[in-house]
């Protein structure tokens, strides 16, 4: 698979492109700020384009306006956003145009590489990647607003390794608990959130995160 | 021979005062020609209507001329400065707003320095010189001696009397000169002052103005500077830990051949340095939250509530963005809050709630904690009171032992 990486630090960039080429894919093209991301996308139509959040001009958002107009324009090439700190509202964003083929992950998740990889792949392939740290903020917005409070702490938990884009296998595994817990866990809070019930998991998980993502605005 | 540097400094100090009251005599005695030119034509001719309007009309020519002259004597030779009365312009000029801004530049004192004082001055400038002037002579009374003629000066019986008297009063003169001198120059500083310069209303009020300049531009400089610290420690040191932690990392992926020990000593480098990243993150994330810049307020706190490991309940409620200013006053007010709900009041439970009234911000912080903080002791609190009160804000602690603890704080923030 075929990668393009934005990312203004030098230095950074040589470990994102070891790490992607560790995970079996193909950097095409790195960039040093949002325009020259948007040129190697149209250029490469590569699966999957690492960005870093904060690039020059502005130094503040410039990522996750680029992250956009790639899902819009080239709806085939996955985004991955990276940065020093996660704010809900990037997230917001990013979910706001298709909660397939995004993620969004604080930049030291690079370092424990083989999670990272596995996270990119997942995304690569059409599913999510959220950080914790986004889905706790994600949740806590909707602490008292009506069905978030209906559920129990450990269903919020299970909700939020769902978000982040984990299988039940992974959520089983990450409480120590079994699968069939999980899947139990995942009705109750279906039903409480008056989803109705869908066939795939992922699909679960992207109408989880759009409704955490849409009922803010 | 070396002067002891006091006698030195007396020296200079007299010779400073003298040559300043010298250089007053002058502009001093300028409008005296006027009046009395006016006075002797009046009694010559009896035409005091000609001579009334051609004095006034010199006058009111020469003030602002002599005004500028003794501005430039006063900072040239003694470092005094006669700040410029400069009422700011009204913005319509009707008879009431010209009248009021003319009376601002205050003339009627102007007038009556120059004209009626000033004469007076010259008097005493005058005086100092002649003290200056015999005092010269008199030290010097031996020296003059000589042109006497021949016969007298060895016969005359003053050699012994008279010229040690006048040596004698020189010499008094001359220990008297400089506090003379300096008393004269710093009576007519004063007089000065007070006839030219602006009134103490006025002197206040351009001293608030500038305060409050001052007083935003170096908090504008304060904010500006974590801002740039900021943007250095992210664009700097953090992505080069960032980067040493994925070398580690890759270390760690790539080379399961390495012996056991050698992975230890890499797997612990990886976790300091992830570590490492973490407490800078929260360290650079306190100087200055980029999403607030970029976002506002709403946003930068959404992040801080989820970041605080209690739960927070977070209101804001604002129509638009309020000045930066404001808004890092704000978020440092809930960012120092929780953290010491967090830290020191054992708190279960916080909430947050920001909203706008009118043209106050109003911030308030509660949490279920033990209460008992005290914003005059010392704490983050006293830091968070001044940096509201740089803006002209209202800051309260309620703290009761036993809690509850609320914090409010009110900006103004009209724009």
């Amino acid at each position: 698979m075929r990668a393009v990486i934005a990312e203004d630090s030098v230095l950074l960039r040589v470990g994102l492109i070891k790490v992607l080429e560790m995970g079996g894919f193909q950097v095409a093209a790195e960039a040093g700020d949002a325009e020259g991301l948007l040129a190697a996308v149209a250029e490469h139509r590569p699966e999957l384009a690492l960005i870093d959040v904060r690039m020059p001009p502005n130094f503040t958002d410039e990522g996750v306006r680029a992250a956009m107009e790639i899902r819009q324009r080239w709806p085939g090439t996955a985004v991955v956003l990276l940065s020093q700190y996660v704010e809900e509202r990037y997230a917001a964003d990013l979910l706001s145009t298709n909660t397939s083929g995004v993620g969004y992950l604080l930049k030291q998740r690079v370092a424990d590489v083989a999670d990272f990889v596995a996270a990119v792949r997942r995304v690569a392939d059409g599913g999510t990647a959220l950080d914790p740290q986004v889905v706790a903020q994600l949740l806590l917005l909707r602490r008292d607003s009506d069905p978030l409070a209906r559920l129990t702490p450990r269903e919020r938990e299970v909700l939020g390794l769902m978000a982040e884009g984990r299988s039940n296998a992974g959520i089983a595994q990450a409480l120590v608990v079994s699968e069939s817990a999980v899947a139990k866990h995942i009705n109750n809070i279906f039903a409480k959130l008056d989803l109705p019930l869908a066939d795939a998991d992922h699909r679960r998980v992207l109408a989880v995160l759009r409704f955490l993502g849409a009922s803010r605005a | 021979m070396t002067i002891p540097a006091g006698l030195r400094r007396t020296v200079l100090r007299a010779q400073r005062d003298t040559g300043f009251l010298a250089a007053g005599v002058l502009p001093h005695l300028a409008l005296v020609p006027v009046w009395a030119w006016a006075a002797a034509t009046t009694a010559r001719t009896g035409n005091w209507l000609l001579t009334v309007s051609v004095s006034a009309a010199l006058v009111l020519l020469g003030t602002p001329v002599l005004t500028a002259v003794q501005r430039a004597r006063y900072r040239a030779l003694i470092g005094v400065d006669v700040p410029r009365l400069t009422p700011t312009a009204p913005e319509q000029w009707t008879w009431a707003s010209t009248g009021r801004w003319l009376a601002a530049t205050r003339p009627w004192r102007k007038i009556g320095y120059h004209l009626l004082l000033g004469p007076l001055l010259a008097l005493l400038e005058l005086l100092v010189l002649a003290v200056a002037a015999a005092c010269l002579a008199g030290v010097t009374a031996y020296a003059w001696s000589w042109a006497l003629p021949t016969g007298i000066r060895q016969d005359w019986f003053g050699y012994l009397t008279q010229l040690p008297a006048y040596t004698a009063a020189g010499l008094l003169l001359l220990y008297a000169l400089p506090w003379t001198a300096r008393a004269i120059a710093r009576t007519e500083a004063r007089l000065t002052l007070v006839l030219l310069g602006p009134s103490r209303a006025q002197r206040l009020q351009e001293r608030v103005d500038q305060l409050a300049v001052s007083r935003t531009d170096l908090i504008e400089a304060v904010d500006g500077e974590r801002r740039r610290i900021e943007r250095d420690l992210h664009d700097g040191t953090q992505q080069r830990l960032v980067s040493l932690a994925v070398n580690l990392g890759l270390a760690i992926a790539t080379r399961p051949d390495l012996p056991s020990d050698a992975r230890e000593v890499i797997a612990r480098a990886h976790l300091e340095a992830k570590e490492a990243i973490t407490e800078l993150n929260d360290l650079v994330r306190g100087l200055h939250p980029a999403v607030l810049e970029d976002r506002g307020l709403d946003a930068a706190l959404s992040g801080l509530a989820a970041r605080t490991p209690l739960p927070v309940r977070l209101r804001v409620d604002l129509e638009e963005r309020v000045a930066p200013n404001v808004e890092s006053v704000a978020y440092f007010v809930i960012s120092e809050a929780l953290t010491n709900a967090t830290k020191h009041a054992n708190a279960m439970r916080a909430e947050v709630m920001v909203h706008q009234v009118g043209e106050v911000l109003r911030v308030r912080v509660t949490d279920d904690g033990l209460g008992g903080a005290d914003a005059a002791a010392g704490t983050g609190l006293t830091g968070l009171a001044k940096r509201v009160g740089s803006l002209d804000g209202a800051f309260h602690v309620s703290s009761p032992v036993g809690g509850p603890t609320t914090i409010t704080a009110e900006l103004p923030c009209a724009r």
